[in-house]
């Protein structure tokens, strides 16, 4: 097992050495003042933290070095508490330390493994309970109790089938539909072609009808950026370009790794940046995917206007929005 | 006998008589603890949990689980009006209206942060030492099972606000759990009552987060708790210690003070640290809507890791025959915390498969012993703080004024080229110290006094170490590798040989060392 050399000699568990406050009472005195000291500071911590919680109002602000302004009663009742319990452990272990008596002890282990005999005893014991249960010769049984058991553990998987709906088309649907007016958001407002300069990007939604209410799990998917740059900026496929009107593209504002917001558009290089794992897409390029861990373009939202000059979607996405999933059947 | 003894022993029997306690109370209040700094690693987590268990019951008494929307009409000025969920209203009312509420918001934030740095701390500590080896491999894996759960359980805590960023934690864990394939729509949906961000989700994760999960984690560091006390703590190596006892203080009234004592001062650590340092001001986030996010979105340090792998991830998706698998996600979310998690579950076995040692082992390792294992732990070390690097990108490109893109490349090429040349310097600075040791019972301590000799030589004056350093330095065990030739003595093949070789091969790398010395050495040098 192992190339064993002769071996030093152990020279065995080192002699007590007594501590100054075991052989010179003044320092013994001096100690069991400290350890008192202690457990007074800890009382008055407590003191500090009711003084605190009473008499402190909480809308007073107070000028600490280094930490600027800080509210009084909230830093004065956690510095009482952590009074209260530091200096309370502290002289425990202070304490426990100096005075409490300090020569070690050696205990012995044992091997965890059993005797022999017990188990041996073991053994027989489990087969004769085996052999009471006679698998061998109740064919019977066994059959059934296999098919009680494979049917027993599925009324509690199915029990939780009611936690919520069948996913269905769900994920690939959005509020935006061939005609959906582009809002503000915030603000619900149509928006035309006029009210975006060059370089601009606003945040929009389909609109819904006055008051009703948007269900997050709406905001979730219906989130569009819309961009305007000059249509000379454009390196888009004929079919793409005719998804913009007048310089103007709407891009899902969903991300198509994880569906964080991608929030941060550098108006310079014309890129999105998503702000959770850094996935950028080039505008000019249909939302390609040109750095970070994304896989896909952002969905491109097909506009036009209305009769009245507003903005309104042409179509719906023709794509799922946000994150992928496993029924997701476009590239 | 005094009259309060008089009192306190005729309690005492009437529990004893009754439950029969005296005699295994007696064994257990004279049970040896031995001492080191590093065993408090485990301390601070039981600690950190038991503070938990207190500042969240607080926290319960105000919080409304609930994502019923209302409108805001508390003391905070910027947030008036602003419609928000029941949960993120009742934080808000926890932060400024209830005293002591923030206060107890912060604590119980704060220790969630120690509790887990306190399990890695204490993780390292038992891998580094070998502290896990037979006979303590189910409480490997049973620390191992307390880490994953505090991940999870981390995550469900800070999710339950409701703020905006911890929506967008949501968000993300929704599309990891989305990636899987075949069920992971109907996960979410399950999960989420419906589509992100559904309906019933902070109800039922807030029901996990202070029942199912804690009372698991209860029965779990119980369990722990005990096998280190039906166990025996292990011990370092010294004078005096052996495989067959344990050496330390008793558990009254020495261990007993300084535990208890050591209790308050975590407890006293963290509050302070509440006091004056305010983390996750959730009122600065706003209240959560998928629309919006936050830049520089971070989530708590311990998840940072895998964050840092899902954004280093390479643009892989696999589409094919109308279905999509997701290995941007799959990959670092799942798959490599999977198999990390697996193999750490399992490493007591495969190293005891590599040495063939399967003999009980009560005193540690000195690190520097173990160069193989060493070298495994930092370069696993190596991993996972570059993965962290990277989950902090955003921050790191800000604050240095670097580029995010480089930022990203560095650690996508590092994570495949540093955690190797990590393994290889660590073993070398193994072996090196091993040498520095071997010196050292060798030739002592260099004293600094230079002595002229007749002959008009210089010489530096040794001082040789104490019997107890030399014991230290020199009493552990070096294993020689396995020798398992592919056929026995008649020459016939043994099976399994590719497995073998691979198990030798093993072994033999986990056998160098730089002898130690030995007796007779020492004797021959010093008659020189």
């Amino acid at each position: 097992m192992s190339n064993e050399i002769e071996a030093f000699k152990d020279p065995g568990t080192p002699v007590h050495a007594p501590r100054r406050a075991d052989v010179d009472p003044r320092a013994e005195k001096r100690a069991e003042q400290q350890v008192a000291l202690l457990f007074g500071l800890s009382a008055l911590g407590s003191l500090l933290l009711i003084y605190s919680y009473i008499w402190i109002p909480d809308n007073l602000f107070i000028f600490i070095p280094v930490m600027g302004d800080q509210n009084a009663h909230q830093l004065f009742l956690g510095l009482g508490m952590a009074m209260s319990l530091f200096f309370l452990g502290m002289a425990a272990i202070l304490w426990a330390k100096k005075l409490m008596p300090d020569t070690e002890v050696v205990n012995y282990r044992h091997e965890f493994r059993s005797s022999d005999q017990d188990r041996e005893e073991f053994v027989k014991t489990v087969k004769d309970g085996v052999a009471g249960l006679q698998f061998g010769r109740r064919k019977l049984i066994k059959g059934s109790l296999g098919a009680s058991l494979g049917l027993f553990v599925l009324p509690p998987v199915l029990l939780l089938r009611d936690l919520g709906p069948l996913p269905g088309k769900e994920l690939e649907k959005t509020n935006w539909k061939a005609g959906t007016r582009l809002v503000t958001d915030p603000g619900d407002r149509p928006i035309l072609p006029s009210d975006l300069e060059v370089g601009s990007v606003v945040q929009v939604l389909p609109e819904v009808a006055h008051d009703s209410h948007r269900p997050l799990s709406d905001i979730a998917k219906d989130p569009v950026l819309l961009i305007r740059l000059r249509p000379e900026d454009f390196a888009l496929t004929p079919e793409r370009l005719a998804m913009t009107h007048d310089g103007i593209i709407a891009f899902s504002k969903i991300c198509s790794h994880m569906g964080c917001a991608v929030a941060l558009y550098e108006q310079q290089t014309k890129h999105l940046l998503c702000p959770c794992h850094q996935s950028t897409f080039d505008v000019t390029r249909a939302a390609k995917v040109i750095f970070g861990p994304s896989a896909r373009p952002l969905p491109q939202l097909d506009i036009t206007v209305d009769k009245e000059g507003y903005l309104i979607a042409r179509a719906a996405f023709s794509e799922a929005v946000g994150p992928s999933f496993w029924e997701r059947n476009s590239q | 006998m005094t009259s309060a003894e008089k009192r306190l022993g005729a309690a005492a029997n009437f529990v004893d008589e009754r439950l029969g306690a005296a005699s295994w109370v007696k064994k257990s209040l004279n049970k040896v603890f031995p001492d080191h700094w590093s065993f408090m690693f485990g301390e601070i987590c039981m600690y950190s949990f038991i503070i938990l268990l207190l500042s969240g019951t607080f926290l319960t008494l105000w919080f409304d689980p609930s994502q019923r929307e209302v409108v805001y009409e508390g003391v905070y000025e910027p947030l008036k009006g602003i419609t928000m969920s029941a949960a993120y209203a009742s934080t808000l009312d926890i932060s400024f209206e209830i005293r002591g509420g923030l206060l107890m918001r912060q604590i119980h934030h704060w220790s969630a942060n120690i509790f887990m740095a306190a399990i890695v701390a204490h993780l390292l500590r038992v891998f580094f030492t070998g502290a896990f080896r037979k006979p303590r491999e189910f409480n490997w894996i049973l620390g191992i099972i307390l880490l994953t759960l505090g991940l999870v359980e981390g995550l469900l805590g800070y999710s339950l606000p409701d703020d905006l960023l911890s929506g967008t934690g949501l968000r993300i864990t929704a599309a990891i759990v989305q990636a899987i394939p075949l069920v992971g729509t109907y996960l979410t949906f399950f999960l989420f009552g419906g589509a992100f961000p559904g309906v019933g989700f902070l109800p039922r994760i807030f029901t996990i987060h202070i029942l199912l999960l804690p009372g698991i984690f209860l029965a779990v560091i119980t369990i722990h708790v005990m096998l280190v006390w039906y166990q025996k703590h292990t011990q370092f190596p010294g004078p005096g210690r052996t495989e067959k006892n344990v050496v330390g203080h008793p558990i009254l009234p020495v261990y007993m003070a300084k535990a208890g004592g050591f209790f308050f001062i975590v407890f006293g650590v963290t509050a302070f640290l509440s006091a004056v340092a305010s983390i996750n001001p959730i009122w600065l986030y706003g209240p959560y809507t998928p629309g919006q996010i936050s830049a520089g979105s971070q989530p708590d340090w311990y998840m940072g890791w895998l964050d840092g792998l899902v954004r280093m991830a390479p643009p892989w998706e696999t589409h094919a025959l109308g279905h999509t698998i997701s290995w941007n996600i799959l990959i670092p979310a799942l798959i490599v915390p999977g198999i990390i998690f697996t193999g750490m579950a399992f490493y007591p076995f495969i190293e005891a498969w590599i040495t063939g040692d399967k003999r009980e082992h009560h005193l540690l390792d000195r690190p520097r012993n173990v160069p193989n294992r060493t070298a495994l732990g930092v370069m696993s070390i190596t991993f996972v703080i570059i993965s962290l690097i990277n989950g902090g990108n955003d921050i790191l490109a800000t604050h240095f004024d670097l580029s995010i893109n480089q930022i990203m490349w560095f650690s996508r090429i590092s994570i495949f080229i540093l955690p190797p040349i990590a393994f290889v310097v660590t073993k070398r600075l193994c072996l090196s110290l091993q040498r520095a040791d071997r010196d050292l019972v060798l030739h002592g301590v260099e004293t600094g006094q230079l002595v002229r000799m007749p002959s008009g030589e210089f010489v530096e004056i040794h001082q040789p170490i104490s019997d107890e350093k030399r014991w230290i330095l020199t009493s552990h065990e070096q294993p020689a590798a396995l020798e398992l030739p592919a056929s026995d003595a008649r020459g016939v093949r043994r099976p399994g040989a590719i497995k073998n070789k691979l198990r030798v091969r093993l072994s033999k790398a986990n056998a160098v060392a730089i002898p130690k010395v030995s007796p007779g050495e020492l004797k021959e040098i010093e008659h020189h």
